[in-house]
């Protein structure tokens, strides 16, 4: 499992999980999980639809996820941005359907968009997605400290010029390029549980920002490599093993707190590091 | 504690015939003061009176409708680095990984590109600024968990580090116990005449901030009327400026300004409150 294209594999499904663990710290921390399970949805649509008039179906997620960040960023300046996040989901999923029905030849290589494809990605594609990852990466770790000030105070952050609108924007584009890369691989209903999971889980174990970042880029790196494994040996989809592991790190990650709550003060607590 | 106006620093904050329209209402009329450096100023007006409106329109996240503010003399440029600023709420979970120590280490760098990597001498200033305000013991720990009390006192940490001239604090003692009300008065009192820093603070209630305010700028329902406590804190400055009749009325060296009928007969009827 560690030969020919399967390295391909391992490589993608890499990169994919260091973004999710960057991106998802903020994800996390700034409340956006909603936009991060509309964005890879709406653009599986894209995907369809880029299948049925015979596109790369990477060019359409990414021009869905794209549009819809864009609107999920417009409409968020005038209504609510859960609302905003739900028409944009809506509209996408819609013409998702629409896509769909007028597909027939190309449906299972579209549904394997949905729960992801070990294989997902081709080795012509993995500079691409190695391109979006550090972009990505990038832009998170140049915008760290206004992201963190204008979520948690934004009309302080407003007053020292850290513009929230164009920071909410921003990362809505982050969210959507990085959806992009990662759905062929872990699937669009499940990157979301990524993008999610080891940073929740992360910020249990720590309370340093920097250190839950650090954290939660490896706990996702642990959770897809054991899903990589996993869905090889069992012919399972990726996006099962993805989701269930995700989902129990954050519950490790939770039980690990109410343990820790009672519990007098140790020294590890003093440098800081696992401090409830 | 009296105030000596240091007569060649221009006023660090002048505010001239601010009307501000939000929404087609107007929620202030024709605001006119100054704040002289190093002057510790109440902001007192009840629920809705337009003090965080004011705030905003210092801080330059509201424009008004006409007039204009000027901050050290000129016309306010965004992100201005005289002003600190601490608002009425933040927005944070229990959970979030970020410590005391961090939220003040970001009023010294937040608005900048990059990941932090913070001199020596950036980590002794952020020691010095916790311990300034009291808050090396839970310094280590997540904001999130902190108690009222604990949070303002981290929040006033991350407004005075960048050294600004004037500090805004919008209600900081709402929901805090008469204690910690006082700690954080005093607190602030303390450092802002330490380093000759000003103080616009806001809050409902003027008398946690008699032992300590220069000049009180008193709003009601958008008009303001500022001087000193003796001079606007009275039953004629203040009928004036509600446009009905108030009593301020004095009890063991609290002030109570309470809407009321003019003749005493009435006030058992009446629907007296204390501001
Ligand atoms: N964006 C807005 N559009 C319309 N009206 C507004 C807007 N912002 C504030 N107001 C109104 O302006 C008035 C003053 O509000 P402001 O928040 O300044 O009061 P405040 O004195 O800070 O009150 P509190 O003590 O409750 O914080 C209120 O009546 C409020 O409804
Ligand atoms: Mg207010």
């Amino acid at each position: 499992m560690f030969s020919g294209f399967m390295v391909t594999a391992w490589e993608a499904a890499t990169i994919v999980a260091v973004v999710a663990g960057v991106v998802g710290f903020f994800t996390v921390l700034r409340g956006s999980a909603f936009a991060a399970h509309a964005l890879p949805n709406g653009a599986f649509a894209g995907a369809a639809g880029a299948s049925l008039i015979g596109v790369n179906v990477i060019v359409g997620l990414g021009v869905f996820a794209l549009l819809g960040a864009l609107t999920i960023g417009g409409l968020g300046r005038r209504a609510r941005q859960d609302v905003a996040t739900a028409l944009a989901i809506v509209m996408m999923l819609g013409l998702g359907a629409l896509f769909l029905s007028m597909t027939t030849e190309y449906a299972p290589e579209i549904y394997s968009l949905l729960f992801g494809e070990v294989l997902g990605v081709s080795g012509s594609e993995l500079l691409p997605t190695a391109v979006i990852g550090m972009v990505c990466i990038a832009v998170v770790f140049v915008l760290y400290r206004p992201l963190l000030l204008s979520s948690i105070m934004p009309d302080a952050a407003e007053a020292r010029g850290v513009n929230g609108r164009r920071m909410d924007l921003a990362f809505l584009v982050v969210i959507a390029l990085a959806t992009t890369m990662a759905v062929p691989v872990v699937g669009s209903l499940l990157i979301f549980s990524l993008l999610i999971g080891p940073p929740a889980a992360a910020r249990s174990f720590t309370s340093k920002p920097l250190h839950a970042m650090g954290l939660s880029v490896a706990l996702a790196l642990g959770t897809v490599w054991a899903a990589v494994a996993l869905s090889f040996a069992t012919n399972l989809p990726i996006g099962f093993f993805v989701g269930a592991i995700s989902a129990c790190s954050y519950a490790a990650g939770r039980s690990w707190v109410a343990w820790r709550r009672t519990r007098p003060v140790t020294k590890i607590s003093r440098t800081g590091l696992l401090r409830a | 504690m009296e105030f000596q106006a240091d007569a060649d620093l221009p006023p660090i904050l002048t505010v001239e015939g601010v009307n501000v329209w939000l929404s087609g209402r107007q929620i202030l009329h024709d605001v006119n003061f100054r704040i002289e450096a190093g002057e510790f100023t109440g902001l007192i007006g009840s629920n809705g009176a337009g003090k965080t409106t004011l705030l905003r329109v210092i801080l330059g996240l509201e424009s008004p409708t006409s007039g204009r503010v000027l901050v050290g003399g000129r016309p306010r440029s965004p992100r201005n680095p005289l002003i600190g600023y601490v608002p009425q709420k933040i927005l944070l979970d229990p959970d979030m990984p970020l410590r005391a120590r961090d939220l003040v280490a970001l009023g010294l760098d937040g608005h900048r590109f990059g990941l932090p990597r913070r001199s020596t001498a950036q980590k002794v200033l952020i020691d010095e600024m916790i311990d300034a305000v009291d808050a090396t013991s839970f310094a280590d720990a997540r904001v999130g968990i902190l108690s009222g009390g604990e949070q303002q006192r981290v929040l006033i940490a991350h407004a005075l580090i960048s050294r600004p001239r004037l500090l805004l604090l919008d209600e900081p003692l709402a929901n805090l116990d008469i204690r910690s009300e006082q700690e954080v008065v005093e607190l602030v009192a303390r450092i802002a005449s330490e380093q000759q820093i000003a103080v616009l603070i806001s809050a409902h209630d003027m008398n946690p901030l008699l032992p300590v305010m220069d000049r009180v700028i008193y709003v009601a329902a958008g008009r303001v009327a500022s001087g000193t406590t003796e001079e606007v804190v009275t039953t004629e400055a203040l009928s004036e400026l509600y446009g009905h009749h108030v009593d301020v009325v004095q009890i063991n060296e609290r002030i109570l300004v309470v809407a009321g009928r003019e003749t005493a007969a009435h006030h058992d009827h009446s629907d007296s409150r204390a501001e």
